[in-house]
């Protein structure tokens, strides 16, 4: 970072004690407190009288008339499957993404005729994989991916992890095919983006257990349906960076060209898809890892692939198997990131600009040579037993599965006992209270408090949207459970919130902290959550503690790095005035820089609870009970079809209002200038690892 | 930058070109022209494989025979239960091996647009019901029925169950009344969704560990019974139609017939991949041995199906009677 002219020590402190007389509240803000106490006291008051009157009690099984309507949808589409107009055009999209991914796992895994070996063996897709990172990358992520390739072929999941890369790379195809072009026409057009920013925002929030049984409907089982989930998932992100760089070009520039006589479409060529390069790139990369996130739960719907590994280990409880399979998704997860982020780093004016003044020919001789080398290792693989499938001799997943289990097992034995007295503490001190609380007051009392709430937030329009909001979600029969999940939601949020101030407060003032710190976060984050709801399950038992448990791990690690980032942000300077007047490190924290980063850490709040919804449903799994029980039985069960999708309904309906309630609540808050940009909502890891450090000037 | 980038997707163009060329070209290991004729003959069995480890049991040995006995290809297609059941009229489900009742989708599948039929039992009776650990079996000698259950209720409290005692229940894709059960017989007790078997299966384990009282409902076959005998708790007799109304239920769960359902149109090949799911028949004990090969001593499938081939010659026999 060449940082910009560093300030005077007489400045800073000027600055520093403005920031500080700044910092506490005006007066807006201590009324809205005393409005927010007040929505409390009445609440109380409210729960105390009427305790347990006027609340939903629908019993598990119960069924209302919404649900019974989504179950007559669903049984309409599966008998007009092949006489609809518009299921037969939906069958169509299905014909052409099937054959799309059945292209890529006969190309890469095995083809569904003849031997079952793939037309590219193992041999043959390390080298070219090798070498596509080595052209559009660097030497340095070419050897990471040959290195991590043969590791996962070691780990005896060679086949596996093919099948879920050809799955990704369908889904990423998709994704970009539709994405970039919508991308770009939101970022023309105001209109365009008012009306899909809620769209996406739908497509990101809703679980995605819950359309995997409507999906499963329409585009049947198998790889082509895991597709077409994976791409509902994946593509926000492209399509929300993708309108964010064409919106970032100046003005001038794309005005200046059209007064030179461009027509639309040379404007676009030149002008609009080069500048805004660097962000669809960077969208590229945020799709091809929310699509890699979803292998597990796309191996519900018969998608082949890693997956399938660790739905199967589970369910013969095998830790160690699945946690083999979870690391091997953890590897292509870096491969993958490493190799976009490169190609983005590549795409970048100035590195373009080098690359064009340095010696040209010698470049190309080594790619060419290179090249050589793939197409000897392709046809080698395509004809030799040994490079086309992965030995089975130098396999040592089985080691990696036995040493997990037997670490799982002790810690179980070890430290069982102090953990199940731990999860009673916090049910019934934290827990049940809240659930109480929510579950027991009246409808009306909930629905009154939370729409005050909304409305010192966000004004009339948050306020009318919350009240609609939850009226459709008492509509929807599913009121109570969706207290119960409310509260695990509140209290999963609070522990991760309280967990990265800690983490991250200390991984952003030592930057050896957070170098040891930020892999485990990143492979926290990649490393499929049912990896790990089986040793929670050992320790915790089954219950809502456990099902928050795992949120908090998948929830954390964003938070943590927001954090951490906002913190390492904050001018050195300002900690050096701090220690010059005397103040203990605990002091500059708490008294200048947790304040200076409040606007960073309503985002990590905000973070936080859309990254605890998104595990709702993974927590019915695991005794989280509520909306995301009801979603899980909705998706296995017939009779439940209509209810687990208005569980679902609900879980988006809530998501939708906490995020805007704390959005808004974020963009009141006093805002540090330093705090990161919160650019396209939930984007996974990297954006934050890559958010640029000198953003500050 | 763009001709950069001009210039190595070109390469790029060049290499998958010649990369596709080789692929059409003869030396793959894939072309199996002369491949023999028994593969042709019997072809490809999609079966679906649902989730729990005796299916897997099922499905490994009735794979293991297509496949090493009589040539045919069987392709797992690991699917939740009743979605599969949507696969028949597809193609992309030919076999569901091991069937727990699902009357309304009989009707739907079987009787209504007839796009499958049933093959008769797989010889495993399945039993659904509520039970106990081990230790509580010998602590708790008088706990053997429902009408002792509110006795101890106190003891069945968790942290979750809000005072009443607590009735854990599992997956939730396989059939339960419990609640309408718990209401209508009076009990004071609370069911609790634990989401999943694994959650069931670590529950009694830690149970037995920590000899801590639980009170779950399971069922049989499962493996499960090969590490730990459970106690079951009886509920009132069975009758025929004493469960038609969902929300009146207050008798025990039927003793399920487990069934083979494949679709009509892969019966009617007549192949013997489906001579042998006619004739796959055998016993709990049976599939317990497979599955406990499996879920506890961490075997593959078809290691599991093997071991349990070569030590039952005259089972394995009768299975593949009158087809080779």
């Amino acid at each position: 970072m060449s940082a910009p002219v560093a300030p005077t020590t007489v400045e800073i402190t000027k600055i520093e004690a403005g920031a500080l007389q700044a910092a506490p509240r005006p007066r807006r803000i201590s009324a809205r407190a005393a409005i927010l106490i007040g929505v409390g006291v009445l609440w109380l008051l409210a729960f105390a009288l009427a305790h347990g009157q006027g609340t939903d009690t629908l019993p598990m099984a119960a069924l209302n008339d919404v649900h019974g309507f989504f179950d007559a949808v669903k049984n309409w589409v599966a008998d007009n499957r092949s006489s609809n107009v518009v299921l037969l055009a939906l069958d169509g999209v299905r014909v052409v993404v099937n054959a799309v991914v059945q292209a890529l796992l006969a190309l890469l895994a095995a083809t569904p005729y003849g031997l079952g070996y793939p037309e590219i063996g193992w041999l043959g897709s390390v080298l070219l994989f090798g070498w596509i990172a080595w052209v559009f990358g660097n030497v340095r992520v070419a050897l990471l991916t040959v290195g991590f390739l043969v590791v996962i072929g070691v780990q005896g999941l060679y086949l596996e992890a093919m099948q879920t890369l050809a799955i990704t790379l369908a889904a990423v195809f998709f994704s970009l095919l539709i994405g970039i072009p919508v991308g770009i026409w939101t970022g023309r057009s105001r209109r365009v983006e008012r009306v899909l920013t809620p769209v996406l925002d739908f497509m990101q929030t809703m679980p995605t257990f819950v359309y995997l049984a409507p999906l499963a409907l329409i585009f049947l089982i198998g790889p082509a349906a895991a597709v077409i989930a994976t791409l509902i998932y994946a593509a926000p992100p492209v399509i929300r960076l993708t309108a964010h760089g064409v919106r970032d070009i100046p003005e001038s520039i794309d005005e200046s060209v059209a007064s030179l006589g461009a027509t639309p479409r040379q404007r676009l060529r030149t002008v609009v898809l080069p500048l805004a390069r660097t962000s669809i790139v960077l969208g590229i990369n945020q799709t091809t890892m929310a699509a890699l996130s979803m292998v597990t739960i796309a191996a519900l719907i018969a998608a082949p692939g890693l997956g399938q590994v660790v739905v199967q280990a589970l369910q013969s409880l095998n830790v160690g198997r699945a946690f083999n399979a979870g690391l091997a998704v953890v590897l292509l997860a870096i491969v993958l990131d490493r190799v976009t982020t490169a190609i983005g780093r590549r795409a970048d004016p100035a590195v373009v600009a080098a690359r064009r003044t340095a010696a040209v020919w010698p470049r190309r001789i080594a790619y060419a040579v290179g090249a050589v080398i793939v197409i000897v290792g392709i046809v080698l693989s395509r004809s030799q037993l040994w490079a086309a499938v992965f030995p089975r001799q130098i396999e040592f997943g089985d080691v990696i599965e036995s040493a997990v289990n037997a670490a799982s097992a002790w810690v179980n034995a070890t430290i069982g006992g102090a953990t199940s007295a731990l999860q009673e503490v916090v049910t019934t001190a934290l827990i049940n209270p809240l659930q109480a609380l929510l579950e027991q007051s009246p409808i009306v009392v909930v629905m009154a408090a939370f729409t005050v709430i909304a409305f010192t937030a966000g004004r009339w329009a948050l306020a009318g949207g919350t009240l609609a909001g939850m009226l459709v979600v008492w509509l929807l029969g599913v009121w109570g459970p969706s207290m119960v999940t409310l509260a695990s939601t509140l209290v999963a949020t609070a522990l991760t919130v309280a967990i990265a101030l800690v983490v991250g407060v200390w991984m952003g003032r030592v930057a050896r902290v957070d170098a040891a710190i930020r892999p485990i976060l990143d492979a926290a984050q990649t490393m499929p959550a049912f990896v790990y709801l089986v040793p929670f399950l050992g320790l915790f038992g089954p219950n809502r503690f456990t099902a928050i448990v795992a949120a908090v791990i998948y929830a954390a690690p964003i938070a943590i790095k927001i954090i951490a980032d906002a913190i390492r942000q904050l001018p050195d300077t300002l900690g050096e005035v701090a220690l010059s007047t005397g103040s203990s490190p605990w002091q500059d924290v708490t008294k200048v820089q947790l304040p200076m980063i409040r606007h960073a850490i309503t985002l990590a709040v905000n973070q936080a609870l859309i990254y605890v919804l998104a595990m709702v449903v993974i927590g019915g799994l695991v005794g989280g009970g509520g909306l995301g029980y009801l979603v899980v039985a909705g998706f296995v069960q017939v009779e439940l079809f209509g209810k687990g999708l208005a569980a679902g309904l609900a879980i988006v309906i809530w998501g939708m209002l906490l995020d805007r309630t704390t959005q808004a609540f974020a963009h009141r808050a006093p805002r540090a200038s330093t705090a990161p940009a919160a650019p396209a909502r939930r984007l996974r890891r990297s954006t934050l690892t890559r958010t640029p450090r000198t953003a500050t000037a | 930058m763009h001709h950069a980038a001009t210039r190595t997707l070109s390469t790029l163009a060049v290499l998958s070109v010649s990369a596709l060329a080789l692929a059409g070209c003869g030396s793959s290991l894939n072309d199996t022209s002369s491949d023999a004729g028994g593969a042709a003959a019997c072809g490809t069995t999609n079966l679906a494989m649902n989730n729990w480890v005796g299916y897997t049991a099922d499905a490994a040995v009735y794979t293991y025979l297509a496949e090493n006995e009589l040539g045919c290809t069987v392709a797992q297609k690991p699917i939740s239960e009743e979605v599969a059941w949507q696969g028949f009229g597809t193609g992309e489900v030919d076999a569901i091996i091991e069937n727990w009742g699902h009357a309304s989708l009989k009707e739907k599948y079987i009787d209504g647009d007839k796009t499958a039929v049933d093959l008769g039992p797989t010889g495993n009776e399945g039993v659904i019901g509520w039970f106990i650990p081990q230790w509580m079996t010998e602590a708790y000698p008088d706990l053997k029925t429902w009408e002792d259950l509110n006795k101890y209720a106190d003891l069945f409290k968790t942290s979750e169950s809000d005072g009443k005692g607590q009735l854990l229940d599992g997956d939730p894709s396989y059939v339960t009344n419990d609640e309408a059960l718990v209401t209508n017989l009076g009990l004071n007790y609370k069911v609790v969704y634990a989401g999943s078997e694994a959650a069931l299966i670590e529950a009694f384990r830690s149970a037995e560990a920590n000899h801590t009282p639980l009170l779950a409902y399971f069922y049989e076959p499962h493996w499960f019974f090969s590490e730990q005998k459970l106690g079951h708790i009886t509920l009132p007799e069975y009758t025929d139609g004493c469960d038609a109304d969902p929300a009146k239920v207050a008798c025990d769960y039927p003793p399920y017939v487990l069934d083979k359902i494949v679709s009509s149109a892969w019966a009617a090949k007549d192949t013997p991949a489906v001579k042998l799911m006619q004739n796959f028949s055998w016993t709990n004990d049976d599939q317990n041995t497979v599955a406990a090969y499996i879920a506890k001593d961490n075997m593959s499938p078809e290691d599991a199906a093997k071991k349990w081939v070569d030590d039952n010659p005259d089972k394995v026999a009768t299975l593949l009677q009158g087809i080779k």
